[in-house]
């Protein structure tokens, strides 16, 4: 069999181009290198949902953004996906600085951001009491906000494989081979993977740190994927409102500074640094990271201390120059280019994927409606946003959501069994669905339980239960017995 | 919603003790909470010899200890005992909404006496930098994991901090077979008893590190190594001192905190640093009639001390319910 669509890289941008597509007659696969999907860039996302601010008017970053902010509502209704509008502030400490905000107010207009205002002392001082009395002024985008980005990965996943795509994991992509036809076009690509060849009559190049590695394989390689670590450090809930709106100092060249972020989790986040590696897999912190992020974000808030932070990571940014690639090769007719999709990628997701449609009708694809299209998903169910009331609703119906498994996050079985029958199998894939593990005892308590369940419910022994994938494996062995 | 006399939340030594003085000094309407399949918390796990020298007068392993305690508390008819129930809410005036397996409930009761133990402090909450793969464990998850489920978390270990719960499982993995390459303490002398350092490391010519920490942890899937460095006196890496040593496995045992978030929930003053409640005498909270016992009141080294100064508590709560009569 011939997909008409293959697309490389389960990430955000690509389950979102994959939904999109879903909407037509078309066989499309997503292949994906990692056990789970979202494992890749996506996991690392801070969430932010930019209003489109910070971009130049020309760059695709900047049109993207302000589209898919408006694109992201309809579809977090349609998943179920928990967006929230809360705003950003982007903050001046200085009187100089002032005409700087005006400049990107401007800009921001010129894109289109809608309800740009710039706010002064008195507004901030009431609204965000535990911003620095140092700041002067803040440039006001209402329409910021957040989600979860690997819960919005899995949803878009997921609402693609109920339209039919298919998705291959533990599936890294070897070679690419486009054959020929006899007019010298191609006729499709063979894709080589661990099972074995996969065709397709187009390949969409979705795979974050890697797509150069892949562009490489089908002859291009004008463009290269510069990893950009950023660390971030997660607060304890109890911070939940220490700040109200998604927080940015005024921003340098080649970064938007250290933030204070909200999440869809409740904790706040601070962070990321940008430094640039050569190192793909280096996702280590370091003490200069810690320091960094604390010193940046005490210019905003001063009361943020190292107590507070819970948790720590780090994830790479795939750069590839100023602005994103997204582009059909007509030097290998029928592949096409999504590389480079830094921040604000996750925001631009759903106007990139309209985008990708747009470029294979004009590479040729026929874009023929399919007769059904289930646009909605039944929203997920997490107790830790759930009313009391519902939550007796939920259990009286199925005692399994009485049982709680993570007592820091309250995940209860149900959710945990949920998640895996919803394809995740292992206990990073369990954390990011459900936040199983994720809270103040980082698994100490639950660990033994999920990795229980996980075995029962996958019939696999728990040696065989992996953190993300083989590799990973929690433990060694079973004890001897004798 | 129903209403009780006294809720124990929490049925490990302190729960049990609390409960069964309190019933002692009076108190026929006692409800026990707890989130496990059975009563007796951590001390479940710990199947080394140690305990009861003092409340029973005899050594007792863990699971003995808490099942000579069990035992009483089963022989009361009075004292009702709620498993796998967990509680997800408490409120001022002491209303506490409970979960459990088909269930979700509303108890207002007349005094709480919470016993809800501690956590581990985490590899995250002292900051070692590094990467974040498999093979990093807090002590207590490796106990669990060896002595409750019967497996192996790894085979080369370096253990960090000398807490007690590290330093009986380092015993305990060299027992299984594991090999204990370090355990690795900041602090000049070890946070543990004396009694573990000597039958813990020094019977295994196990190596201890005083006045060195981890200053970093190596390996994407799986640990592969951590550097090790010496620190001054405060605490700052001493240049050229560092080291590394190849290991699958980090077990973390750097101290304990009391797990106070319900009480805290309830407008309880909660000490910041310590995560204890703000208290003038023993057991006692900034709510009238809500008592906190055991280690969630503050951290001790001995269950002997926790089922003593719980059972002060059970005498507390008996001493409130009588002056509302």
């Amino acid at each position: 069999m011939i997909y008409d669509i293959i697309i490389i890289g389960a990430g955000v941008v690509g389950t979102s181009i994959a939904r999109e597509l879903a909407r037509y007659q078309l066989k499309i696969a997503i292949v994906e290198k990692e056990e789970e999907l979202a494992f890749g860039v996506s996991k690392s996302n801070s969430g932010i949902i930019h209003p489109g601010t910070q971009n130049s008017p020309e760059s695709l970053k900047g049109k993207l953004c302000v589209k898919g902010n408006k694109l992201i509502r309809k579809i977090a209704r349609e998943l179920g996906v928990d967006f929230k509008q809360v705003g950003e502030l982007i903050v001046a400490f200085n009187e100089n600085d002032l005409a700087r905000l005006e400049e990107l107010k401007e800009e921001g207009k010129k894109l289109g951001v809608p309800r740009l205002k710039i706010v002064g002392k008195k507004w901030l001082r009431e609204r965000e009491p535990n911003l620095s009395k140092n700041a002067v002024a803040a440039l006001y985008a209402p329409t910021a906000g957040i989600v979860s980005p690997y819960r919005l990965a899995y949803d878009m996943a997921e609402n693609a494989m109920q339209n039919g795509v298919k998705i291959y994991t533990n599936s890294k992509v070897s070679e690419i081979h486009p054959i020929k036809s006899k007019e010298n076009s191609t006729a499709h690509f063979e894709i080589e993977i661990p099972s074995g060849t996969l065709k397709s009559r187009y390949v969409v190049n979705a795979a974050g740190l890697f797509a150069d590695e892949i562009a490489r394989m089908v002859g291009i390689d004008d463009f290269k994927i510069t990893p950009r670590k950023g660390e971030e450090f997660i607060l304890d809930k109890k911070r939940e409102h220490i700040a109200n709106h998604l927080l940015f100092p005024l921003p340098s060249k080649t970064s938007k500074g250290i933030l204070v972020i909200k999440t869809a989790d409740g904790n706040p986040m601070i962070g990321p640094t940008a430094q640039d590696g050569d190192d793909k897999k280096d996702l280590s912190t370091s003490d200069q990271g810690l320091k960094k992020v604390l010193e940046g974000v005490n210019r905003m808030i001063p009361s943020i201390n190292e107590n507070d932070i819970i948790a720590y990571f780090a994830g790479l940014r795939p750069v590839a120059g100023d602005d994103f690639i997204i582009r059909h090769e007509n030097k290998v007719p029928g592949f096409i280019n999504v590389a480079g999709i830094q921040s604000p990628g996750l925001t631009a997701a759903p106007a990139i994927a309209l985008m990708v449609c747009d470029i294979l009708k004009s590479a040729g694809l026929k874009l023929k409606k399919r007769k059904v299209f289930h646009s909605h998903r039944k929203k997920t169910v997490h107790l830790f946003e759930t009313s009391l009331r519902k939550t007796k609703k939920l259990i009286e119906k199925d005692p399994a959501y009485g049982d709680i498994v993570c007592r820091c996050e309250m995940v209860s079985r149900k959710e945990i069994e949920d998640a895996i029958a919803r394809g995740a199998t292992t206990l990073d894939g369990i954390k990011f669905r459900t936040r199983a593990q994720a809270g103040r005892c980082h698994g100490g308590f639950c660990t033994t339980r999920i990795m229980k369940i996980l075995s029962e419910s996958l019939k696999k022994s728990p040696t065989k239960i992996t953190k993300n994938g083989s590799g990973s494996e929690i433990v060694t062995k079973e004890r001897d017995n004798d | 919603m129903t209403e009780r006399d006294l809720v124990i939340v929490g049925g490990g030594p302190a729960g049990m003790a609390a409960a069964l003085c309190a019933y002692k000094n009076g108190v026929k309407d006692v409800l026990i909470i707890e989130r496990d399949q059975r009563l007796g918390g951590i001390l479940n796990q710990c199947i080394h010899p140690g305990f009861g020298l003092e409340y029973f007068k005899e050594i007792l392993t863990g699971p003995e200890y808490a099942q000579k305690v069990t035992d009483e508390i089963r022989s009361i008819k009075q004292i009702e005992v709620s498993l796998r129930s967990f509680v997800v809410k408490l409120e001022p005036h002491k209303i506490l909404t409970i979960l459990k397996p088909g269930s979700l409930q509303q108890v207002k009761a007349k005094t709480i006496i919470m016993a809800t133990g501690c956590r581990e402090k985490t590899r995250e909450m002292i900051h070692v930098p590094g990467t974040r793969p498999a093979g990093i464990f807090s002590a207590g998850l490796a106990q669990k994991l060896i002595n409750i489920e019967g497996l192996l978390p790894g085979k080369e270990v370096v253990i960090v901090g000398s807490g007690d719960i590290g330093l009986i499982m380092a015993r305990r993995l060299t027992l299984e077979g594991a090999k204990v390459k370090a355990v690795v303490e900041i602090q000049k002398e070890s946070r543990g008893l004396i009694r573990n350092v000597v039958q813990c490391l020094n019977d295994f010519d196990i190596p201890l590190y005083f006045s060195h920490k981890i200053a970093r942890i190596y390996g994407n899937k799986r640990v592969e190594k951590v550097a090790v460095i010496k620190v001054d006196d405060h605490f700052n890496p001493i240049e050229d001192s560092g080291f590394s040593i190849d290991c699958d496995t980090v077990l973390v045992s750097v101290g304990l905190i009391p797990e106070n978030e319900l009480i805290e929930m309830a407008g309880v003053a909660i000490d910041k640093k310590t995560n204890c409640p703000v208290s003038s005498e023993l057991n006692t909270t900034s709510i009238k009639g809500l008592f906190v016992c055991g280690n969630s009141y503050k951290v001790y080294d001995l269950a002997d001390s926790v089922s003593l100064d719980s059972e002060i508590a059970g005498k507390q709560a008996a001493e409130f319910l009588g002056s509302r009569l």
